[in-house]
């Protein structure tokens, strides 16, 4: 035959020239259908649609399922995979080390709220500037589905064991120590999470995102409280939000009262409309209580709970220079020969 | 108050024909909180400042306030700086071991006291100088809440006009140790020792032995701390993100090195920090960001003591298994909880070679000076990035916190060895790179900083399963592969690691091997050996784990070789038989000292001497 061959279709790429596959990474080897897929989905496209350079994040993450999951989203991001609920300390140097990378931090709940709850405490008490995404399925996936701290007063695992004792809410955690952006939402809520997600890429400060992810293998029976179906019956989306990058700069009227529009550190904003409960997302009070309400009425509530673009961060607290301390040049890291003589001379 | 014996004895003839000339050991008891460390510095200034070698040690309980503290300055004309066990001297001031200390002495001692603890009464066979601290404080400070500080510097009025040492120099100390913003207290404290030295002028006729001559065997020396050392060694190895937790006796090391990077890291033009020191909450998050940024590329470091590296083994296996820089200074201190957290021990050795679970090894570095302490430091960050492994660096609490006689530490010649790291041309350039690759044949790959700038720069960094490429692997021919590279890395450390110092005497049949701060009283034993038994003895000190092939060379050359130790079972004599044929094995003598206080020369000359004699 002669006909000529159709042109490939051109390649969709976005505004740095990449396609979305250069920021997939490997083969997920998690169970299918597990909630922490989704968020790896989500952040390969927030990262894609708003056009990060991959080689300019730094990936971290504890151990768990949950932890394994920075090796399937953006494979051309450097990366460490440490020990378990250490995430927080590991994020800390590095970032310390090079302050113009951007950090993106892994933890599952077994991590975050049990043996690395400190670390995490810590993190949050610093503003350390990290993207902190807690997949939290209320157990211990990758050692077969223990009971994790978050686990719900009265939820039951797959065996029939019942769970005694009252669970930590991360968000609720955070906030009392002081987070500066706090977020819930649910790993089947595509635009709720993109939204969430694109936020915390461009907030300056620590993000703490508390994703109800199911384990499909272990948590997603009936007694559960983290299951597909328990959280299609429970989720209670506090706001409706919309993200607009700095480089779109489309200039949307509000109405009074109507939305409320946060600036962000890079130009970018988060429009937040409220949906039901008038409710004020820079009020700490505000989200503690309307926590607090929603765990009464066993509604899990998810969206921005508190965004606080005016903290300083870890960095600024240092008053760290604008490029990354690591590779300072010798002369400005090894003092001169006459600041040991002044010193050799103190001491004689 | 002690219910001690007192045994009789024969009194004292004045005891000039056995002048103890520049070679001596004073003791300061007193009780901590009371203010003497001030008056004790003076004092072993002012000897140093006469030109005589001198160190101090300070023997302090882990409480704040109210227990008993002692501080002993040696003055040796030899440059002995070891502990001395024998007390030549002593001023005491604490009622509560006043008793105790004073029976202690050995005949011909000399001591200076508290008039009314009545001390005078307790022996026959010491010289007593009963000073009436209270009457002489209250004309000197007026101001009664002062007393109790001003009141130390008596003593050091005292002692020097007993050993004749000159007040001008006493003057010079104080105005160094109080510096130019405390004039004024400085003031009133040269007031307090003046009117000691009056006192003892008018009071005493000097009759014991301890004498000070001036001497030129200290000029343009320094007196500094080892963990001041280390502090400086790292600052000047360019040194920039810090995290630590306070422990005992690490905690200064940290504290000073935050002085010093205040003063000499903030760059003048931007009035921003070159540096980041993070107090963590605790040690597996200090070591965690001590990874996490020798990963980013930054020379890293913790600075910590047992408890504190117990809580580190996890993330060091991880750091030894994914080869990431750090280095980790431990002062080492006696074991786990209360008890002795305050006295000194080289007990982390076997613990710390191998560190955290699996097939690990470490590299440790083991200063045993003031000198060694900065350039060992600097060597130390080299080494780590060279090497793309945490490094260890062992002092313990005699070397970290006591004072010590050093010749002014010299500025590191070398430029900062990065270790092997691509950039974005050299990525341009390869094409690619494999991480845990062996290209140059040493064990150690090529690495990449996160945040260079190329989309070939980055790879996964994770545990124990990787291959060469840094993906994730749990086949067993990646694992072996990956664990014979490290394992030949190591061997490769060997041969780079810094070499052993070696003193050899004619003749020597037998040898002695000592680490670290065990070094001063192991060659001032090796004299004694000489001097008292006519035995020549070679020494040898490592400084560094993986010993280099010195060792064993040193081991077959000696009939016996006795192995020092400040811990009850012989970790070094351990470590070193892992890497031993059994010829040389059966040579090696065991000589420990662990009860807390550093190791003096004579208990290693006794051990010797009964060893030898079976
Ligand atoms: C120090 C240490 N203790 C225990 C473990 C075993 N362990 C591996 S993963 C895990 C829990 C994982 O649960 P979670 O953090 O919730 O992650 P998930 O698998 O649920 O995503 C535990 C206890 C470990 N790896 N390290
Ligand atoms: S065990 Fe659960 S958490 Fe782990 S991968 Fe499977 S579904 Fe996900
Ligand atoms: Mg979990």
């Amino acid at each position: 035959m002669s006909t000529p061959a159709a042109p490939p279709p051109p390649r969709k790429t976005n505004r740095i020239g990449l396609d979305v596959l250069s920021y997939k990474g490997s083969k997920t080897t998690l169970c299918a259908g597990c909630g922490h897929n989704s968020i790896s989905e989500r952040v390969i496209e927030c990262f894609y649609e708003l056009g990060v350079e991959p080689w300019h994040v730094a990936k971290f993450s504890g151990i768990g399922c949950s932890s394994k999951s920075p090796a399937y989203f953006l494979g051309m991001a450097h990366a460490f995979n440490g020990v378990h609920g250490r995430m927080p300390a590991l994020a800390t140097g590095a970032l310390l080390a090079n302050s113009t990378l951007l950090g993106l931090g892994v933890a599952g709940d077994g991590d975050a709220a049990s043996i690395g709850l400190g670390q995490f405490m810590h993190m949050v008490r610093r503003n350390v500037p990290l993207i902190c995404i807690i997949e939290d399925n209320g157990v211990y996936g990758l050692t077969k589905g223990q009971f994790s701290a978050t686990a719900d007063l009265g939820s039951t695992q797959k065996g029939g064991a019942v769970n005694d004792l009252p669970p930590f809410d991360c968000c609720a955690l955070a906030l009392e120590w002081g987070a500066t952006f706090v977020a819930r939402s649910f790993s089947g809520d595509k635009k709720q999470l993109q939204a969430i997600l694109k936020t915390a890429i461009s907030h300056r400060g620590l993000s703490v995102i508390d994703v109800v992810s199911p384990c499909v293998t272990f948590n997603d029976h009936v007694g559960s409280t983290k299951s597909y179906a328990y959280m299609k019956e429970h989720d209670l989306a506090l706001n409706e939000l919309d993200y607009v990058p700095a480089y779109e700069d489309i200039a949307v009227e509000i109405a009074e009262g109507e939305a409320m529009d946060v600036p962000l550190h890079d130009g970018s904003h988060l429009r937040i409309r409220k949906l039901g409960h008038d409710f004020d997302p820079t009020s700490r009070l505000a989200a503690l209580a309307a926590i607090e309400e929603a765990e009464t009425k066993a509604e899990v509530l998810t969206g921005v709970l508190y965004v606080n673009t005016g903290k300083p961060t870890f960095l600024d607290l240092l008053n760290l220079p604008p490029e990354p301390i690591a590779t300072l040049p010798e002369s400005r890291v090894r003092p001169s020969r006459a600041v040991l003589e002044e010193v050799m001379e103190e001491l004689r | 108050m002690s219910s001690l014996e007192v045994t009789p004895a024969e009194p004292l003839s004045v005891d000039a024909g056995r002048a103890l000339v520049n070679d001596f050991s004073l003791q300061v008891a007193t009780v901590n909180g009371s203010g003497s460390q001030t008056a004790n510095t003076v004092l072993m200034r002012a000897i140093f400042q006469m030109g005589i070698p001198v160190s101090g040690k300070n023997m302090f309980p882990s409480n704040i306030a109210g227990l008993p503290t002692w501080f002993t300055i040696r003055a040796s004309k030899h440059g002995y700086v070891g502990r001395r066990k024998e007390i030549d001297f002593l001023v005491a001031m604490n009622a509560e071991t006043a008793r105790e200390d004073v029976m202690k002495l050995e005949a011909g001692a000399a001591v200076v006291y508290d008039e009314p603890l009545k001390l005078g009464e307790l022996r026959t066979d010491l010289h007593f100088y009963p000073v009436p601290f209270d009457k002489l404080v209250a004309p000197v400070c007026p101001d009664a809440k002062l007393r109790k500080l001003v009141r130390n510097m008596i003593y050091d009025g005292v002692v020097a006009q007993l050993l004749g040492i000159e007040m001008e120099e006493v003057h010079r100390a104080l105005v160094k140790q109080f510096g130019k913003r405390k004039a004024k207290a400085a003031e009133l404290n040269w007031g307090a020792a003046q009117a000691g030295f009056d006192y003892a002028t008018s009071a005493f006729t000097k009759n014991d032995r301890c004498r000070v001559e001036r001497m030129n065997l200290t000029a343009g020396k320094i007196i500094v701390d080892g963990n001041a050392a280390c502090a400086l060694g790292a600052m000047f190895a360019g040194v920039t993100v810090v995290a630590w937790y306070p422990i005992t006796p690490s905690s200064t090391l940290v504290e000073t090195l935050i002085g010093y990077m205040r003063r000499f890291r903030v760059d003048p033009e931007t009035g921003k920090a070159t540096y980041a020191i993070v107090q963590a909450e605790d040690e597996l998050a200090s070591i965690g960001m001590a990874l996490g940024a020798g990963w980013a590329g930054a020379r890293s470091m913790t600075a910590t003591s047992g408890p504190g590296l117990s809580l580190m083994a996890e993330f060091i296996g991880l750091g030894y298994y994914a080869d990431v820089p750090t280095v980790i200074y431990d002062v080492q201190r006696v074991g786990p909880s209360t008890g002795l957290p305050t006295r000194t021990q080289q007990g982390d050795l076997l613990s710390t070679a191998f560190l955290s679970h699996g097939d690990t090894k470490h590299p440790i570095f083991f200063p045993c000076s003031m000198e060694e302490c900065f350039s060992m430091s600097i060597q130390a960050f080299d080494f780590a990035e060279r090497f793309q492994t945490p490094v260890f660096v062992f002092t313990d609490l005699d070397l970290g916190m006591n004072n010590w006689m050093a010749d002014a530490f010299v500025y590191p010649e070398k430029p900062m060895n990065r270790g092997k790291v691509l950039t974005a041309e050299d990525l341009d350039r390869l094409g690619g790179f494999a991480r845990y690759g062996d290209v140059d044949g040493d064990g150690v790959g090529y690495r990449t900083l996160p945040g260079t700038n190329h989309p070939k720069a980055v790879y996964f960094t994770r545990g124990s399963g990787h291959n060469a490429n840094a993906q994730y692997t749990e086949r067993e021919d990646d694992y072996i592969g990956n664990m014979d590279r490290l394992a030949h890395k190591f061997e490769t450390m060997r041969g780079e690691v810094p070499e052993p110092a070696r003193e050899l005497r004619a003749g020597a049949r037998i040898g002695i091997v000592a680490i670290g701060s065990s070094d001063y009283a192991a060659r001032e034993s090796c004299d004694q050996l000489e001097a008292e038994h006519g035995v020549p003895v070679d020494y040898l000190r490592p400084r560094a784990f993986p010993f280099t092939t010195h060792l064993a060379e040193f081991i077959r050359g000696h009939d016996r070789v006795y192995v020092v130790d400040q811990n009850r079972d012989g970790q070094l004599l351990q470590l070193m038989r892992l890497e031993l044929e059994p010829d040389s094995i059966a040579r090696l003598r065991s000589v420990r000292y662990y009860g807390g206080m550093p190791i003096d020369a004579r208990t290693i000359t006794d051990e010797i001497v009964k060893q030898e004699a079976k």
